[in-house]
């Protein structure tokens, strides 16, 4: 068989920059070619900005890793152009089971909240929404954007300056310098850009080892996701079973801490401890076997000067509740839009700051969430795994304990809550559109809510009056006028009026609410705007 | 806020005490621990208030001065 992920989809070709007499300048340089890096380098050139991916490899991530993709990276997708080939290609899933020793204890529905274009979340091995991201990159290349990755050129060395980064590269035909305005490092968990600037990645390593396995097989398991603690093929410890398209199944098996690796790995090790858990008669290949241990560390700061780190190499989770590359892709849809209008001068570099405020907000909630499932699915206590085992005993008998089963609480966008760019709530609509919040979707007859607000500042009314335009030094702010009745369902209502008559929300290019009133004023949105583009940071 | 009980609230406290022991009759020591840990759950689930819980965690542990 051939996997995509073994064949190269940006081979190394020389660039004119190796045979500059000097450094040529680029605007924008991204380090990873990764899902981070590579959302991050088509939001700029979508934008117009200038950008040069730098890639040590030439291929998708080897085996699948992320599997697990939920909404609101979706709707970000959608932004930059890859979202439908994504929720094409991907499983749709919304029923869990939850088995314990030998029993199933439960089982839920998702149950999904409708009115959204997007389904709750999707599965889709990591090497096709990587393949994705190259096929968009490749199109945009088509129509003349500024954008280009250049596979086997490994950073070797970072110089920092004011103004700009000047960076050392190897490739296969020796090493050049180039330089950029800015510099984003999407260069993962183990991130070499880190480690040259001297920079710390503090945090906490769950003392076990999970043995993560994709294989192929034609069995007729239903599209759920199936949860086992203590199972008898894994006695003491947990497993998973998931399905991802093409009759990839992914596997985790806990393993302990006291292991040997390398033995654990191979296919005479795996393939009995698979056949007990599925069962002798069941055919499957191997497609991809690696052992994690999984971590939870953030920087202290994202953003370093000209230097913005994001993804994996500013935060990393343990991967229960799918939470890395979904927040990634909340890091690039929070920093590019900004990045954008301070390169044009139209904002001041100290926007900057709000990226680090707002995602470190958004790295402590994942890592909050993910660090709880990780504590309750492997309890490094006598007493903990006690009060867990009574939460699975209880959970098969009464539907109070099931809340607090904990196999990972699935990935959700966070509200920036006191966000510096946040003007204070001036209407008391519903909790969840309150400043600082992602845009929920609304149905619109046959369209939806969030298409209609991408990527700029818009004004958004409903039943309420405003000017079509406003320009504020140099930001400019598009009405989108809609009316309650536009969404028979009335959820439109629901999600962004609530007892309220009327609406204006000023909605920013990531489509988080920057400010709300019931109704226009000019004076006070013109703050509003100045203040969210960090124009009013007190 | 609501405030934990923390003065003499069971109507027959003899009787719960004797239940309570007669409960973990004849339970090995694991049981037993297995058990109270349920009933600890089934109790929060019913006072469900996140504050009183708070309040009831701390009493228990004795680390403020909490008798009156
Ligand atoms: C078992 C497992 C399951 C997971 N499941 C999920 C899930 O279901 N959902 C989810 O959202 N996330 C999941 N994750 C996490 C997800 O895989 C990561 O969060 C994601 O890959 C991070 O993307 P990134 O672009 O930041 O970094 P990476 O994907 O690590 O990419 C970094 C890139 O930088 C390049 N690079 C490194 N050093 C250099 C250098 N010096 N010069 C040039 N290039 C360099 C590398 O070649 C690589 O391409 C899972 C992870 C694991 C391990």
């Amino acid at each position: 068989m051939n996997k995509i992920f073994e064949t190269p989809i940006y081979g190394y070709e020389r660039s004119p920059d190796q045979d500059a007499p000097t450094p040529v300048r680029h605007q924008v340089a991204v380090i990873g070619a990764g899902p981070v890096g590579l959302a991050a380098a088509i939001d700029l050139a979508q934008q117009g900005v200038e950008v040069l991916v730098l890639d040590d490899n030439d291929k998708v991530s080897f085996g699948s890793r992320a599997i697990c993709f939920a909404k609101r990276p979706l709707e970000i997708l959608d932004r930059l152009g890859c979202g439908q080939p994504m929720v094409d290609k991907g499983v749709v899933w919304n029923l869990g089971k939850v088995f314990f020793d030998d029993r199933k204890v439960f089982e839920f529905d998702l149950l999904p909240e409708k009115g959204h274009q997007r389904p709750a979340f999707i599965n889709l091995q990591q090497y096709y929404f990587e393949e994705y991201l190259v096929e968009r990159v490749r199109e945009l290349q088509s129509e003349g954007a500024k954008i280009e990755i250049r596979g086997r050129n490994k950073v070797e060395a970072i110089g920092t300056h004011d103004d700009h980064v000047k960076l050392e590269v190897e490739t296969p035909e020796g090493s050049y310098t180039v330089e950029a305005d800015w510099l984003i490092a999407c260069d993962g968990a183990g991130s070499p850009t880190r480690r040259m600037m001297g920079l710390d990645f503090v945090g906490r390593v769950f003392e076990d080892n999970f043995l993560i396995a994709d294989v192929v097989m034609e069995a007729d398991f239903p599209t759920e996701r199936w949860f086992w603690f203590d199972p008898p093929f894994n006695k003491g410890q947990s497993a998973l079973l998931h399905k991802q398209p093409d009759g990839v199944w992914r596997i985790d098996l806990q393993l302990g801490w006291d292991i040997d690796k390398e033995r654990e790995k191979r296919p005479e090790n795996v393939i009995p401890r698979l056949k007990q858990m599925l069962g002798d008669d069941v055919e499957f290949e191997l497609e991809w076997v690696s052992i994690y241990t999984f971590q939870c560390r953030r920087m202290e700061k994202f953003r370093h000067g000209r230097v913005i780190f994001a993804g994996d190499a500013a935060h990393q989770v343990s991967p229960f509740g799918a939470r890395g590359a979904n927040s990634g892709l909340q890091d690039t849809d929070n920093l590019c839009w900004k990045l954008k209008m301070v390169i044009d001068g139209r904002a001041p570099e100290s926007l900057l700051d709000s990226y680090d405020a707002e995602r470190i907000h958004g790295a402590d909630e994942n890592i909050l969430n993910s660090s709880r499932s990780t504590d309750f699915i492997t309890p490094k206590s006598e007493m903990s795994r006690l009060l867990r085992d009574a939460v699975l005993d209880l959970s098969e008998h009464y539907a109070f304990a099931r809340p607090l089963v904990n196999s990972g609480r699935l990935s959700v966008p966070c509200t920036y809550d006191g966000s510096p760019l946040n003007s204070a709530d001036a209407m008391g609509g519903p909790e969840r559109t309150r400043p600082g919040s992602p845009c929920p979707d609304a149905p619109l007859g046959d369209a939806f809510l969030l298409p209609k607000l991408a990527g700029r500042f818009t004004l958004l009314t409903i039943d309420a009056e405003a000017p079509e335009v406003i320009e504020e030094d140099g930001i400019r702010v598009e009405r989108l006028a809609l009316s309650v009745k536009d969404d028979p369902t009335l959820e439109l209502k629901r999600r962004y009026l609530g007892d309220c008559d009327s609406a204006v929300y000023l909605i920013r290019p990531d489509q988080h609410v920057a400010a709300r009133r019931p109704s226009y004023d000019e004076n006070q949105f013109r703050h509003a705007i100045r203040r969210a583009t960090g124009k009013e940071m007190n | 806020m609501a405030d934990l009980i923390l003065t003499p609230n069971i109507d027959t406290p003899d009787d719960f005490y004797a239940e309570l022991l007669a409960t973990h009759e004849g339970l090995e020591k694991p049981e037993s621990d297995a058990l109270n840990a349920r009933l600890v759950l089934v109790l929060a689930n019913h006072i469900g208030d996140r504050d009183v819980l708070s309040q009831a965690l701390k009493a228990a542990a004795l680390k403020e001065e909490t008798v009156k």
